[in-house]
């Protein structure tokens, strides 16, 4: 068969595989934040629940959390009388966000740390609410320097998404073994799914260097 | 029944205690892979990182190019790669050892890059200082740079051998029976997978935290200033 008979499916996979990154990566940038300043918290419980989250997943591997969420759930749902059992979207988006989020906080954590403290104390000095000071002093300062890292996440995102496979969802992974399995051709068509991710993973690169550029400019002038 | 060990489905807690000796087995698969994977990513990514610095942009473009590849894309797919397409050259390897070569080429474009930045981090006053002594250039890489490169090397893969330990269940699409694909077989099987997959994270968990205080270890009291190579 020729190889752009391929292109068809695949492409329907490839889409499914760009919606599944663009959710979980904008899901988990928002749990990076949430838990990455949770864990500079001065409240007890909202740090001690932050530094749990952050620990376990990014203390257990990505295929455990997502296998956890999509069999496993449903069973304590079943034990308590809630319906936990998700759509594979659903289980698959989650666990990458999840996942990706838990590495996301920390870098969060580490960028705002390392806002020099005389920013705060001026902050203070002038009397700013402690809102204010994290919305107009402290963020600004640090997203730029979270950026390069959260370039490089985004791309492990995208890699990840191929896991989303293992569940049954029809991603670019997932069409590649279907087709492997109907052609017997894994030569033309695991190259050409390598392909496709790398060029997603360029794309993808690209968009983040762009955010990168756009967030640049919060930078304090004169550092 | 799996590995020879029989289930206990009586309670939960007997459940749990039953395939806890069946986890294991699965572990010590996990653990061989994650060893013979990292080993493999040291080797080739240090073919990388030489072939990276070669004298001619002939063989460095390529290299890097081959580097950034290998980065960006999946894993998973790579390695249904390599178990589907070496059969078709000729050489067939067993599942395990496909997967390790898997786990070793994709963290062979990591490995490659801490072996360049460790080596990149020694101050160029320290290569200006060897010159000026007249050392020879193997003599000035084995006895001045290398000694300082070390310190910051081994944390950082240190960190890696953690990654591929968290990569190996992806080994289980094509039946390795390491942890993770042991405990879906037996949800699969018994049709509670709450608590096996629960007691894989929590067996994890335990790893994960015993190998990163090893590495926060060794990035205390690993010499900052340069290991004694004598």
């Amino acid at each position: 068969m020729e190889w752009t008979s391929y292109l068809a499916p695949l492409s329907q996979g490839a889409w499914v595989t760009v919606q599944l990154t663009v959710y979980s990566t904008i899901l988990g940038g928002l749990f990076a934040f949430l838990f990455g300043l949770g864990k500079l918290s001065h409240n007890p419980l909202v740090k001690g629940f932050s530094v749990a989250y952050i620990e376990i997943f990014r203390g257990t591997s990505l295929l455990v959390q997502l296998f956890w969420i999509y069999f496993a759930l449903p069973l304590i749902g079943q034990a308590i009388g809630i319906d936990l059992r998700f759509p594979p979207v659903a289980a698959g988006v989650a666990a990458l966000a999840l996942n990706i989020g838990a590495y996301g906080a920390e870098v969060v954590r580490g960028a705002v740390q390392a806002v020099p403290k005389e920013q705060y104390e001026a902050a203070t000095a002038l009397n700013f609410t402690s809102r204010k000071r994290l919305w107009r002093i402290t963020l600004p300062q640090a997203i730029p320097e979270m950026m390069p890292t959260f370039g490089n996440l985004a791309v492990q995102n995208l890699k990840d998404t191929a896991l989303v496979s293992l569940i049954s969802l029809g991603d670019m992974a997932f069409r590649a073994e279907q087709i492997r399995n109907f052609t017997q051709d894994s030569v033309t068509v695991y190259t050409l799914v390598l392909f496709m991710y790398f060029g997603m993973a360029l794309v993808v690169t690209a968009i983040m260097k762009l955010l990168e550029r756009y967030v640049g400019r919060w930078r304090a002038a004169g550092r | 029944m799996f590995f020879g060990i029989e289930w206990d489905t009586s309670s939960q807690w007997a459940f749990a205690v039953s395939i806890f000796p069946i986890l294991l087995h699965g572990l010590v698969v996990t653990l061989e892979a994650t060893v013979v994977g990292f080993f493999i990513a040291l080797l080739l990514g240090l073919v990388l990182a030489a072939l990276k610095s070669a004298p001619t942009r002939f063989v460095r473009w390529p290299a890097k190019v081959v580097t950034e590849f290998i980065r960006d894309t999946p894993l998973l797919i790579q390695l249904f790669f390599l178990f589907y397409v070496l059969p078709e050259f000729g050489l067939t390897l067993p599942a395990f050892l496909t997967g390790a070569l898997a786990l070793g080429v994709q963290y062979s474009a990591y490995t490659s890059e801490v072996y360049r930045g460790g080596l990149e981090a020694v101050a160029k006053g320290q290569r200006e200082a060897a010159r000026a002594l007249n050392l020879a250039p193997a003599r000035t890489f084995t006895h001045v740079i290398l000694p300082q490169a070390i310190p910051r090397i081994i944390p950082a893969l240190g960190n890696y051998l953690v990654s591929i330990m968290k990569d190996v269940p992806v080994l289980s699409v094509v039946t390795v029976l390491e942890m993770l694909g042991v405990a879906k077989i037996i949800g699969d099987r018994t049709g509670g997978y709450l608590i096996p997959i629960s007691m894989v994270g929590g067996l994890y968990l335990i790893m994960t935290i015993v190998a990163s205080l090893g590495v926060r270890y060794l990035d205390t009291h690993l010499p900052k200033r340069g290991l004694s190579l004598k």
